[in-house]
């Protein structure tokens, strides 16, 4: 380690004693030795697997309705119980996955594909684009979320894939504001003016440069905005304006079951504990991810 | 600044160089203030010649480095490199600019993107400007590594794994990699340990020895400049008071300012005797200098004239010249740099007992 030493030793450099390993493998030997980060994507693995498996590993089918089996609670027949028309919960949580995971999690890819770029922009060009962008950004930031995401999923009609767009639309300003403000943090450094007297063109200090450096907490904030994306179809759905019935996700679930809480305390349980189990998996993995991108951890 | 009649063309030439950084607007944009960080500048640097650029905090040293990089735009004046006038190039004309002329910066902690592998470092530039075929990029950064004396195994960790001169290291082979002409070093060693400063100086020596390279070396730390530079341009508010070489400057410097700098020098041992010429007051403010001679208001020596014009830099010798008006009348001074001080006659013989091991120390010192 020494220079000294370096010196002697570095006289006849053999070619093959270094690899560069890319980054995108190093952050997953990184992820692998970090158990709680581990778990938390077997989790998110699993609960993906439902959502695309549900016709093959659901009970029953989750929009059969049974007058016979109103509200009945958990049992050898209906592991989760039953709801209020006599659907079984199992199934339905089961099937709900595809809704509410889409929900969460396409919502939130929209809101990046389309906030990162620009507030990548916004941060780095500056001036007059800064400006257009921050105004933008601050009006619909000055909308409550769900308020906005109402009125686009109205204005867009009442099914699954506007509410995504709602929600994913709503959420953009949100990254286009933390990309900004790493940007702005991160392009006063002095490593971009070196990466610019090294001769790299603009484009290039911005998403070779920039924009790894800039990722780690846009990525804690994603799981954290997936939180929020599964909630707002939850409420979207209760309004009528996310997923339609007969179909489940897990939100519309709870908005129907709170009517039930006293009689019925499974119809809210379930789908609420596989939204909790949901939201936690994904704040875990993302720690965990935030933690395996940092050069500076182990 | 003159070039030496004898020398071939300059590899880096500023002419007349400006830059004024806007320090306040009026609401309609237009600008009512602006700080001259850089007022007018000439200089020229040549192939394994290292010219020294000095002077205090703020007075536009780093801007003017920076700027005959193209890092930071010059307002107006004109920037040759290589022969090539890149004032107006655009960011895609660049390239030559970028392979003649690289920087090594002052903080090796601020100056390597934290997530790059030191390999990765190294590389960019292989790549950016196809320096050698992409089969042969990693063995040129392990040659590039050792050449700076590091490992080449530690491509593959990164800045943060390495220490504050060992850095330094990378970031001069980082500038290394395009095999550049000319180097800015601004302020390559302040940020760095006393004990690592020796090391990375002799480094910067002996690959200008060995690949011809010029460097234009921006400090406050005249010790440091006495012993790397040919030549020295002292700053003052964004102007250059006196130029000349190394020996010039500090044993005849013709300016004022320039002798309050040397004066100010820390002097090793309380038994060295010299003149002490201390400027009185602050710097004034950039925003609003005074006429003429921007030193007049501190200056001993200032006169009514002073505060008429911007005095010229005028030469005193060929290769020497101050933008002093009185520079040819200023009393000698010899003795504004620390020397060594007269030894006690009494610690001769102890002195002389030891001097046998102080070179075999000093040996292995180089050694290292």
């Amino acid at each position: 380690m020494t220079p000294g030493s370096a010196t002697a030793s570095a006289t006849a450099p053999d070619a093959d004693a270094f690899v560069i390993e890319s980054p995108g493998r190093r952050a997953w030997r990184r992820l692998r030795r970090r158990p709680a980060a581990m778990a938390s994507l077997v989790v998110v693995l699993v609960i993906v697997a439902c959502a695309l498996l549900a016709p093959w590993i659901a009970p029953y089918d989750p929009t059969a309705q049974s007058w016979s089996a109103v509200r009945q609670a958990p049992s050898a027949a209906h592991w989760l119980g039953t709801d209020e028309v006599g659907r079984d919960v199992l199934s339905r949580v089961i099937w709900g996955a595809r809704a509410s995971l889409a929900a969460g999690v396409i919502s939130v890819l929209i809101a990046m594909a389309a906030g990162i770029p620009l507030g990548l922009l916004a941060g780095y060009v500056g001036g007059w684009t800064d400006g257009v962008l921050g105004r933008v950004t601050d009006a619909m930031l000055a909308i409550p979320f769900l308020i906005l995401a109402i009125a686009l999923a109205a204005f867009l009609g009442p099914n699954l894939t506007n509410a995504m767009i709602a929600i994913g639309v709503t959420a953009t300003p949100i990254f286009i504001r933390l990309t900004r403000g790493q940007v702005l943090a991160a392009r006063s450094e002095e490593w971009v003016e070196a990466a610019r007297a090294v001769g790299n063109p603009h484009w290039r200090i911005a998403l070779r440069h920039v924009l790894p450096n800039v990722l780690p907490p846009i990525l804690v904030q994603a799981t954290l905005t997936i939180a929020t994306a599964v909630i707002a179809e939850a409420s979207l759905s209760f309004l009528g304006l996310g997923q339609q019935p007969p179909m489940p996700s897990w939100g519309s679930m709870l908005n129907s079951a709170q009517r039930f809480l006293a009689q019925a305390p499974w119809m809210a349980v379930f789908p609420g504990l596989a939204i909790f189990v949901t939201v936690l998996a994904f704040n875990v993995l993302g720690d965990g991810l935030r933690d395996a991108l940092d050069p500076k951890g182990k | 600044m003159k070039p030496l009649a004898s020398s071939p063309a300059p590899v880096l030439e500023a002419h007349d160089l400006v830059k004024h950084f806007v320090a306040e607007r009026t609401l309609l944009g237009r600008t009512t203030a602006s700080v001259k960080a850089v007022d007018g500048v000439s200089l020229a640097v040549h192939a394994g010649e290292t010219l020294a650029l000095v002077g205090e905090s703020g007075c536009g040293k780093s801007t003017l480095g920076r700027m005959v990089l193209r890092l930071v735009e010059p307002t107006s004046g004109r920037i040759v490199v290589d022969g090539a006038d890149v004032t107006h190039a655009r960011e895609r004309d660049l390239r030559g600019l970028r392979r003649t002329a690289q920087i090594v910066f002052q903080d090796p902690f601020a100056s390597l993107n934290p997530r790059m592998t030191v390999g990765e470092i190294l590389a960019e530039p292989l790549m950016l400007h196809a320096i050698v075929p992409p089969a042969q990029r990693a063995a040129r950064v392990a040659e590039l590594l050792a050449g700076v004396g590091l490992n080449p195994r530690q491509a593959a960790r990164f800045p943060h794994e390495f220490s504050g001169g060992q850095r330094q290291r990378i970031v001069i082979a980082r500038a290394l990699a395009v095999e550049p002409k000319v180097i800015v070093c601004d302020e390559p060693v302040s940020a760095l340990d006393v004990s690592i400063r020796a090391q990375i100086l002799n480094l910067l020596e002996d690959l200008q020895a060995r690949l011809g390279l010029a460097y234009v070396f921006i400090s406050h730390d005249l010790g440091v400049v006495r012993h790397i530079a040919d030549r020295v341009c002292v700053m003052y508010l964004g102007r250059i008071v006196e130029t000349g070489t190394t020996d010039e400057i500090f044993d005849n410097p013709r300016h004022p300012y320039t002798r309050a700098l040397l004066s100010a020098i820390p002097a090793p041992s309380p038994l060295a005797r010299r003149e002490r010429r201390l400027l009185e007051g602050d710097v004034p403010s950039p925003l609003a200098p005074p006429s003429g001679c921007h030193l007049r208001t501190r200056c001993p020596h200032a006169e009514p004239v002073c505060a008429e014009a911007r005095p010229p830099l005028a030469a005193v010798s060929p290769t020497h010249a101050s933008a002093c008006l009185f520079a040819t009348r200023l009393p000698d001074a010899r003795d504004l740099a620390p020397r060594e001080p007269a030894r006690d006659p009494r610690l001769e013989t102890l002195f002389a007992a030891f001097a046998g091991d102080d070179e075999a120390a000093a040996a292995q010192a180089a050694a290292q």
